[in-house]
């Protein structure tokens, strides 16, 4: 297998939001940025099993599912800076980045608010037989939500082709998952709901194409999987916030250490699929991408006043 | 017109919109061979199949969830919650989500979900079967709330709802299920977001919606004794509100008393009486009156449960409060 294009788009995730993160601290981006950066493998070896018409419900943490299913870049970017390009014309922003013409339904800012929906659009799937898959992200954190179990369970009852991806970063904000959760976590819940599971180091992008490959495969066959991925959160819950009150240095260190990024390069260039400049190459042409977005996002205008009663109803006849 | 009983509308509205259009489904507890516990959704299952009529676990935030993924997929599912108290269940589902949806996304998605659910009080079902959340849910921006009266109305508003491209809810009142009344023949719609006058009066405009609209009109008809000619306006929709027709009939008679069965406290009442005191201030005769529950949760014992709920004597009480000069006083 060529690992190379997961290579890239990992670096596009990572490159995109260090630019986030600049352009927050700079006052460019309001509100939040939870960022992806250090999480990318799994959202990478899910979505290259992916067909473009296969749909992605997602989290706050969001733009890695976004850019790996395939979302523009400087659309995205727009909207998280609440630009009228912006995918959402600048209504949602970075928690609910949602491209349709893409199958991207929606970040979301309620911790496991997705996952009912996707299981909503998992058995859209299986009436029309159109062997569309449906993959919802979420935390380690909605696993402690009700409508976590709720969804488990439907997905099961129903045998609906519906991939549950944990990205088990172990932190809800501050709180460590130890504090949080007295089972044996998400695979061996989904377990008891009757769903096959697997863990898998969500750091290491080829163990993640492997275990994802099988996992999308299965849901495709209307058996519902859950993908518990171990990985690490980069830094605070967002961009902005400090971490020094519940995270040590060394604990911060460690993190960058187990980047799947740099896990990756090793072995390309240990199996002599890429060659050191060749890398170099593609991290010059991935920052030119990234230029483009940051100056397609800041030459769109914000939108105009009068947007902001728009599309709360259809206009339809009869409507309000 | 045939007559037949507001389930039986209801049910008809579900039966003719799963024939016409196959993208309709149905999701609730107990839908299935029983009927729903209200007899609403009776024989569907016999002519529609297991996969359109779903009965679901007792997860009312994952099958609100599921109708969501649904619409957002193109279906229309009607999703049935056993009673409107269990909709807390599911509040994040329906507030945060469908409502927010379109507009969260810039127009991308639309969520042509109906939810149906029973409100009022009945028969001493206590503090947690016995609401009336209209207010919960005509206070969020993205939904629309509407609440049919009568048979005719039940039978065009849910058939209305399902065609609507936004999230509905449908508050459908206990009491009125096995309450018969005239239903036109053939195909019948009646628009979201447009009043009906039940009534024609010249002293003072009655307004209310669900089964208020019935309390009311027996006040008005007690009311004819006492020289009082009341009309009544039955607002059938919450979201959109018909403020048009409630103006209109309010410049006429000069005097209004807004019936609610929800708690009257930051209630439905509260949002049409400043309507009509913001709009109509010069020409009111008398400050616009308010009926509604009391500010409790809803008591099991039938005495205190009738306390609580407004009765046609609160009604009468309101409208003569108004109407200090009639001839009977
Ligand atoms: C229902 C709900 N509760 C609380 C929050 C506030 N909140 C946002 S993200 C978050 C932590 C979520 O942790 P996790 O699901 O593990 O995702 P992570 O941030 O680690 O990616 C919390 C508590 C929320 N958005 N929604
Ligand atoms: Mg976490």
């Amino acid at each position: 297998m060529q690992y190379l294009p997961s290579y890239r788009k990992m670096l596009l995730i990572l490159r995109f939001e260090e630019r986030v993160a600049e352009l927050q601290r700079t006052g460019q981006v309001p509100g939040f940025a939870h960022l992806y950066w250090g999480q990318e493998a799994i959202a990478v070896g899910i979505c290259h099993w992916l067909r473009p018409e296969d749909y992605v419900l997602s989290t706050h943490r969001g733009h890695g599912h976004c850019l790996a299913k395939g979302a523009e870049p400087g659309r995205v970017l727009a909207e998280i800076m609440g630009r009228s390009d912006g995918y959402c014309r600048g209504k949602g922003g970075s928690m609910h980045v949602a491209a349709f013409d893409q199958g991207i339904l929606g970040a979301n800012g309620i911790v496991a608010a997705s996952l009912p929906i996707a299981t909503g659009v998992a058995l859209s799937n299986r009436l029309e037989g159109n062997g569309r898959v449906a993959v919802a992200f979420f935390g380690d954190a909605a696993v402690e939500e009700g409508p976590f179990h709720e969804s488990l369970n439907l997905a099961s009852l129903w045998d609906l082709p519906l991939l549950f991806v944990c990205e088990d970063n172990q932190y809800a904000i501050s709180v460590t998952v130890d504090k949080r959760q007295g089972g044996k976590g998400a695979a061996a819940i989904a377990q008891a709901h009757g769903l096959e599971s697997r863990k898998v180091d969500g750091n290491d992008v080829v163990a993640m194409l492997d275990a994802s490959q099988w996992a999308v495969a299965r849901a495709r066959e209307c058996s519902p999987v859950l993908l518990e991925c171990a990985t690490i959160r980069w830094g605070g819950h967002h961009s902005a916030q400090p971490t020094r009150r519940y995270r040590s240095t060394e604990e911060l260190e460690a993190t960058q250490a187990a980047c799947p990024i740099a896990r990756l390069e090793k072995r390309l260039i240990a199996e002599g699929e890429a060659t050191m400049e060749e890398l170099a190459e593609i991290n010059t042409e991935i920052v030119a991408q990234v230029d483009e977005a940051e100056r397609f996002a800041r030459q769109s205008p914000f939108p105009k006043p009068d947007e902001a009663t728009q599309d709360v109803y259809a206009a339809q006849e009869g409507g309000g | 017109m045939p007559n037949i009983s507001y389930a039986a509308a209801l049910n008809l509205a579900l039966a003719e919109a799963m024939r016409e259009d196959p993208k309709v489904i149905l999701l609730g507890e107990d839908i299935g061979p029983l009927g729903g516990i209200f007899t609403v959704t009776e024989g569907l299952l016999e002519e529609f199949g297991l996969d359109r009529v779903r009965e679901t676990p007792l997860s009312e935030a994952g099958f609100m969830g599921c109708g969501i993924g649904l619409a957002l997929c193109g279906w229309r599912p009607v999703v049935e919650i056993m009673f409107s108290d269990f909709l807390t269940m599911c509040m994040d589902q329906l507030c945060n989500q469908a409502a927010k949806l379109r507009y969260m996304s810039g127009g991308q998605a639309s969520v042509p979900l109906t939810v149906r659910a029973p409100i009022g009080a009945r028969n001493s079902a206590a503090a947690q079967h016995s609401q009336s959340p209209q207010a919960w849910f005509a206070h969020t921006p993205g939904l629309r709330v509407v609440l049919p009266a009568t048979p005719a109305n039940a039978l065009g508003l849910l058939a209305s709802a399902i065609e609507c491209d936004d999230p509905v809810v449908v508050l459908e009142h206990k009491l009125l299920y096995q309450e018969e009344g005239p239903v036109p023949s053939g195909r019948h719609r009646v628009p979201l977001g447009k009043a009906e006058v039940k009534r024609e009066g010249t002293d003072l405009t009655l307004i209310s919606c669900s089964r208020m609209t019935q309390v009311a009109l027996v006040a008005a008809e007690e009311l004819t004794s006492q020289g009082v000619a009341a009309e009544v306006v039955d607002l059938r929709s919450l979201v959109p509100l018909d403020r048009e027709t409630i103006l209109e009939s309010v410049a006429r008679t000069r005097r209004a008393v807004v019936v609610d069965e929800g708690a009257i406290d930051y209630g439905i009442t509260a949002e049409i009486a400043a309507l009509i005191s913001a709009e109509l201030f010069g020409e009111l005769l008398a400050p616009v009156g308010r009926v509604g529950a009391l500010a409790t949760p809803v008591p099991f014992s039938p005495p205190l449960e009738k306390t609580v709920i407004p009765q046609v004597e609160d009604v009468i009480a309101a409208v003569l409060k108004c109407v200090p000069d009639s001839p009977a006083r």
